[in-house]
């Protein structure tokens, strides 16, 4: 679960990378940075979750 | 305040510059202060040589490899999409060749990248404390101050993040003369893979009740680190200001304010706040704020005005003692010196409030790249690296070890020889 919440973490990046490069405004590019920012956050939750249930497992 | 703009680089910024260069070292002291005081007493020699070590091994690997990486110039490595370039990486020479006849300017840019790496191999070392071993922290220092915080630094101060601007009119492209970052920021998230991967001090979380109070041994080292981290703290946010921000020498009182103001606004935040939540005003939470609001002065001290550095510092006072406890009792995660907490989150908050305070809206675009850029790069990155080191370098010391202490395992003596060893409360 951890392994699986930092691999989606670059794909946050990707988007954020993405969105400036396609994107000419300023208000779609925030968007989607922004939803990059999001799915960076969701990774790093599903992440911290994997390590708390290994500490859990491993006590 | 309005940005600082570009300007030529006459010889009495070099000279200043070099001043500063040379004090930014207490910066460095003050950390590794305050990482051996928050540790226990009998690993803290091991703390300091390891201190020495990991900062000596990250400033040879930054030189021999890492400036080859972070060095910008007309030959650097730029791929092309949508029409647009992306400068990815320096392509300079390996083994410091090429130093001694550099401009003085790419020399001056040089001595603050190569005090950059070793910092950043000081923080995860810190959070590693009572468990890490040194081959490990060496082998850290090595990757980090020859691969990853080159890539970072040269994204930062010469490659396509700073070049928002110019290529894709976002504000002045992503902004960070003191390296909040590229040094810090990127340090704090190294700082969460090492304790991911080295796991808590035995006894720290038991399975039953909430985790063990581990106290640093010695506050005054802590209280003591924390103000000579001020010092090195104004010429390191004075010396980027010069180098990366092009700032006027008259500019420098202003970034000394601010950098003074953030981290005075952290501490009477956090002293507030564990005033309130403990009845008592905790000293080793007060240190950590006041060096929060440090770190966010890094990002923040080139652009805001004084006001608004006070308040970025404050709001990193308010929130770092409650990220300690939430990372601790919550998350599990055992993190002796903070460091995630106060270079993590402090620096990549002060990223987000260079843009947030930053007269014109784009700017606030430009940090979220960058601090999208560290965490979903550069924290897979560095816990992916970290874990396969972990395969051939164990981080963890043996069980034996750890309860002998740091000192007596590895190094063969006490930091306090005098000291009477008592039975401790912690192994159940």
């Amino acid at each position: 679960m951890k392994y699986a919440g930092l691999l989606v973490m670059p794909a946050g990046f990707f988007l954020s990378i993405a969105a400036i490069d396609l994107f000419p405004g300023a208000t779609q590019r925030t968007a989607f940075v922004l939803c990059g920012l999001a799915v960076e956050a969701m990774g790093l939750v599903v992440a911290v979750r994997g390590h708390m249930q290994l500490r859990s497992e491993n006590r | 305040m309005t940005p600082l703009s570009p300007m030529p680089f006459p010889e009495t910024s070099f000279a200043l510059t070099l001043v500063l260069l040379l004090v930014a070292p207490l910066g460095i002291a003050g950390v590794a202060l305050v990482n051996a005081g928050l540790g226990r007493s009998r690993s803290a020699a091991q703390s300091l040589l390891g201190t020495l070590v990991v900062f000596s091994t990250a400033l040879i690997a930054f030189v021999l490899v890492g400036w080859a990486i972070a060095g910008g110039g007309e030959r650097d490595l730029v791929f092309h999409m949508a029409g647009r370039s992306w400068d990815w990486a320096g392509a300079g020479r390996l083994f410091g060749s090429g130093v001694d006849t550099a401009p003085p300017r790419e020399q001056l840019m040089l001595l603050f990248e190569v005090m950059s790496a070793g910092l950043v191999a000081m923080i995860p070392w810190g959070s590693g404390a009572d468990r890490l071993r040194l081959p490990a922290g060496v082998a850290i220092a090595a990757v980090l101050g020859a691969v990853v915080f080159p890539f970072a630094a040269h994204w930062t101060w010469s490659g396509w993040l700073v070049q928002l601007g110019p290529n894709f009119s976002i504000g002045n492209g992503f902004v960070d003369g003191g390296g909040a970052g590229a040094i810090h920021a990127l340090g704090g998230l190294a700082a969460l893979a090492v304790i991911w991967i080295a796991g808590p001090r035995k006894g720290k979380f038991p399975r039953e009740g909430l985790s063990t109070a581990m106290p640093g041994h010695n506050v005054v080292y802590v209280l003591f680190g924390s103000l000579v981290a001020l010092v090195g703290w104004l010429a390191w946010n004075m010396a980027g200001a010069l180098l990366w921000l092009n700032a006027a020498p008259s500019k420098l009182v202003l970034v000394a304010i601010n950098t003074v103001l953030a981290a005075a606004g952290a501490l009477l935040a956090t002293f507030l706040i564990t005033r309130v939540r403990f009845g008592k005003p905790d000293a080793s939470l007060c240190a950590n704020g006041w060096l929060a609001g440090l770190v966010t002065s890094s990002a923040c001290a080139g652009v805001l005005s004084p006001l608004a550095a006070l308040f970025v510092g404050i709001l990193a006072g308010i929130l770092m003692p409650l990220m300690v406890e939430l990372f601790e009792l919550v998350l599990s995660i055992d993190d002796p010196s903070g460091a995630v907490s106060v270079h993590g989150a402090a620096g990549l908050w002060g990223l987000i409030a260079a843009g947030l305070f930053a007269p014109q809206s784009e700017q606030l675009l430009a940090q979220l790249v960058g601090v999208s850029m560290l965490l979903g790069l550069m924290l897979p990155l560095v816990y992916g690296i970290f874990w396969l080191m972990d395969r051939v370098i164990r981080f963890r010391v043996e069980p034996d070890g750890e309860r002998l202490g740091m000192d007596l395992h590895e190094l063969g003596g006490n930091a306090y020889p005098e000291f009477v060893v008592h039975r401790d409360e912690s192994y159940r």
